[in-house]
């Protein structure tokens, strides 16, 4: 819509304006290599056999383009004494990002639907006390969390790290929701509730389908952040249950025999490539969302 | 059919005294406006007896039920609201079968009361759509076939039409006129617009500052309103409000109003009021007189109580039907109605004739009318 109506606006023509048209994008091509070049030496240097790497450049491309590293990133390399590559941490990722992204967010929308639209007294402290866990350092919460999750029975799984990442995400859940919903008319909830519809009937038949934008937009933040943790996964998980960023960094940092580049480099590219295709999928929400405010429903 | 009662509702929000003792008395059928200016609480009081709101104090009644702890839905009532607040992720379809659907209502049923409702308001061609797909005058439509679909005893509507352009909203209003004639029920329309007030009301609650001023029908409300507040509220352009001295001359009582640059004027007051007058014998009052009380003389039939002046014009505002003359006296622009082909410039003198049957008195020091 904004290309649109963009393109009907006069600019102004002449000698000077294609000199500066040829500086602006001359900048921004600059800028845009500077910020791809890492990803071409990333794919690059995967694409490459050890030989190769050592002989050539690191920004020259592959002379025989060969999958090898690959595969064994994924299937055969060393993480720690087990050599299975990152295969089942991979996995335990994905099983530990998947229930933590939909309770946090299921629950974020709860959150905000509950703290805009059904006010009770303290709605606003409640509100704040939330907003300031979005504000803790993920270290100050490392012994307490691991205390709890002892008493728990939880600590050193799966489930354990689920559980930690819901409760730190709800912050920042509660926030994007409620901050979605406070823009949403009081008066379709009154309707409904004129209509029939108790507090979840509401929620679920009324509220959560009109918030796609804002489930998007906390889908991508959440996913990313769970997904790219780091510190929660070494520091609650054991092993086998390593999420993958662990795996990867075991695999990196492994002090015995050659430094094998382009399996590094497959591996890092297969640790992010999940967050690569969420943005690429959902992308287009997310700028949606952000600005869903300004959209008329 | 239901009437509607409430007895001293008073609302507060936190320390504010929002409705402040309200008794009012809805019979069955009845189309009630509840109008004021903006933050009078017409609205608020609307949402309690919607169930919307809780009341602070008094009890409101429905069909004769005390409903003071009943929740909306469970209060036989359907409500329109200004915003529309359509489901914007329902198709039109699914918006109207809705309150159905919660209070599990047979398909078969959903479906033939859908049939019926869009018959009747003309939206039967809408019915896969979204909200986001209409216009303003259907979303309009589908509101109110939300709210009808149900076959409520009471129906509250909530500034439905200040959304819609000025074309739409005169069309809308005599539909919805035409509604409460077939449906009988019994609504409370809450407007900011005088003249929809005017249009669509069996009886008028005038509204100030959280109190009732007064509850009449129309032709009450504008021909005898209690106080200055309702006399200028109703009417457009508003009653012009004269500030005067009432005196004896030659047997008569006359208004003698004046300012310092201009000659005064007498207006003579209609035997009808002497007596009253006679009371207020030298004292300040406002003198009220509609637009369409003050005339080109001459151009009217001839009738008894008229006085007629000369005043320079100042400001002239066609309408197309009437011209507005505007001149100046005590003070103020005073307006004047007049036939087109009888307007002048500005800054001629023109002999204004006014009809002082119609001439009300205002006490200027309680508002109230004499």
């Amino acid at each position: 819509m904004s290309r649109k109506n963009l393109s009907g606006i006069v600019q102004q023509k002449g000698t000077q304006h294609v000199v500066m048209r040829t500086l602006l994008f001359l900048t921004l091509g600059v800028f845009c290599l500077y910020y791809l070049i890492p990803l071409i030496v990333m794919i690059a240097t995967s694409l490459k056999s050890l030989e190769e790497i050592r002989a050539g450049s690191l920004l020259s491309l592959p002379q025989k383009v060969t999958f090898d590293a690959w595969t064994k990133a994924w299937s055969s390399a060393c993480v720690g004494v087990r050599c299975d590559g990152l295969q089942p941490f991979f996995w335990n990722s994905v099983a530990m990002v998947v229930p933590a992204v939909t309770i946090s967010t299921i629950l974020g929308a709860l959150n905000g639907y509950a703290l805009t639209k059904w006010r009770f007294p303290g709605a606003d402290i409640i509100f704040a006390l939330i907003l300031f866990g979005a504000f803790i350092p993920f270290q100050v919460i490392l012994l307490p969390m691991a205390r709890t999750l002892g008493v728990l029975g939880l600590a050193g799984t799966i489930p354990g790290l689920i559980l930690v990442h819901v409760i730190y995400g709800l912050a920042f859940t509660t926030l994007f929701f409620r901050n979605f919903f406070i823009g949403v008319s009081s008066g379709i909830i009154q309707a409904a509730q004129i209509d029939g519809a108790g507090f979840f009937g509401i929620f679920f038949r009324i509220v959560l389908p009109m918030s796609l934008p804002a489930i998007v937009v906390t889908v991508i933040w959440q996913f990313t952040q769970i997904w790219n943790d780091f510190l929660f996964g070494i520091a609650f998980t054991v092993g086998d249950s390593n999420p993958v960023t662990v795996a990867l960094n075991n695999v990196v940092n492994t002090s015995t025999g050659v430094k094998e580049y382009n399996v590094d480099m497959a591996a890092a590219i297969i640790a992010a490539l999940p967050t690569l295709a969420v943005y690429v999928i959902a992308g287009a929400y997310f700028v949606r969302g952000l600005s869903a405010g300004a959209v008329k429903g | 059919m239901s009437d509607i009662r409430l007895e001293k509702v008073t609302k507060n929000f936190g320390a504010t005294e929002v409705i402040k003792g309200i008794d009012l008395a809805i019979d069955p059928g009845e189309f009630v406006v509840l109008v004021g200016p903006s933050g009078c609480g017409k609205s608020t009081l609307l949402n309690l007896i919607a169930g919307l709101e809780t009341i602070t104090g008094g009890d409101i009644y429905i069909g004769g039920k005390r409903v003071n702890d009943t929740p909306p839905r469970d209060r036989d009532i359907a409500m329109v609201f200004q915003s529309y607040a359509l489901y914007p992720t329902k198709t039109v379809r699914n918006n109207i079968t809705f309150g159905m659907v919660s209070r599990n209502i047979p398909k078969a049923d959903q479906d033939a009361a859908v049939q019926e409702i869009s018959t009747l308001l003309q939206i039967e061609r809408l019915l896969s759509r979204k909200p986001g797909q209409l216009s303003g005058g259907q979303r309009q439509r589908v509101a109110m076939g939300r709210a009808l679909v149900r076959k409520p005893d009471v129906f509250l509507f909530d500034e439905p039409l200040s959304n819609l352009d000025a074309k739409l909203r005169i069309e809308m209003r005599t539909e919805i006129k035409k509604l409460h004639q077939r449906l009988g029920k019994t609504i409370v329309y809450v407007t900011h617009d005088q003249i929809e007030a005017m249009t669509l009301a069996s009886r008028i609650a005038v509204m100030d500052n959280g109190h009732i001023r007064q509850f009449a029908d129309p032709a009450t409300i504008y021909e005898d309103p209690v106080d200055l507040f309702v006399a200028g509220f109703m009417g457009s352009p508003p009653m012009n409000m004269i500030p005067g001295k009432i005196g004896a001359q030659d047997g008569q009582y006359v208004v003698s109003t004046s300012n310092p640059d201009e000659a005064p004027l007498d207006f003579p007051l209609p035997p009808a009021l002497y007596e009253r007058a006679s009371a207020m014998d030298g004292r300040d009052v406002i003198l009220g007189l509609r637009p369409e009380a003050i005339f080109a003389a001459g151009t009217e039939l001839p009738g008894a109580n008229r006085f007629i002046f000369e005043r320079p014009v100042s400001v002239v505002e066609p309408t197309g039907p009437d011209t507005m003359i505007l001149f100046h006296h005590a003070g103020l622009d005073v307006v004047a109605r007049v036939r087109p082909e009888d307007s002048r410039p500005e800054g001629t003198l023109f002999s204004f004739e006014a009809d002082m049957e119609k001439a009300k008195l205002f006490d200027a020091k309680t508002t109230l009318r004499i």
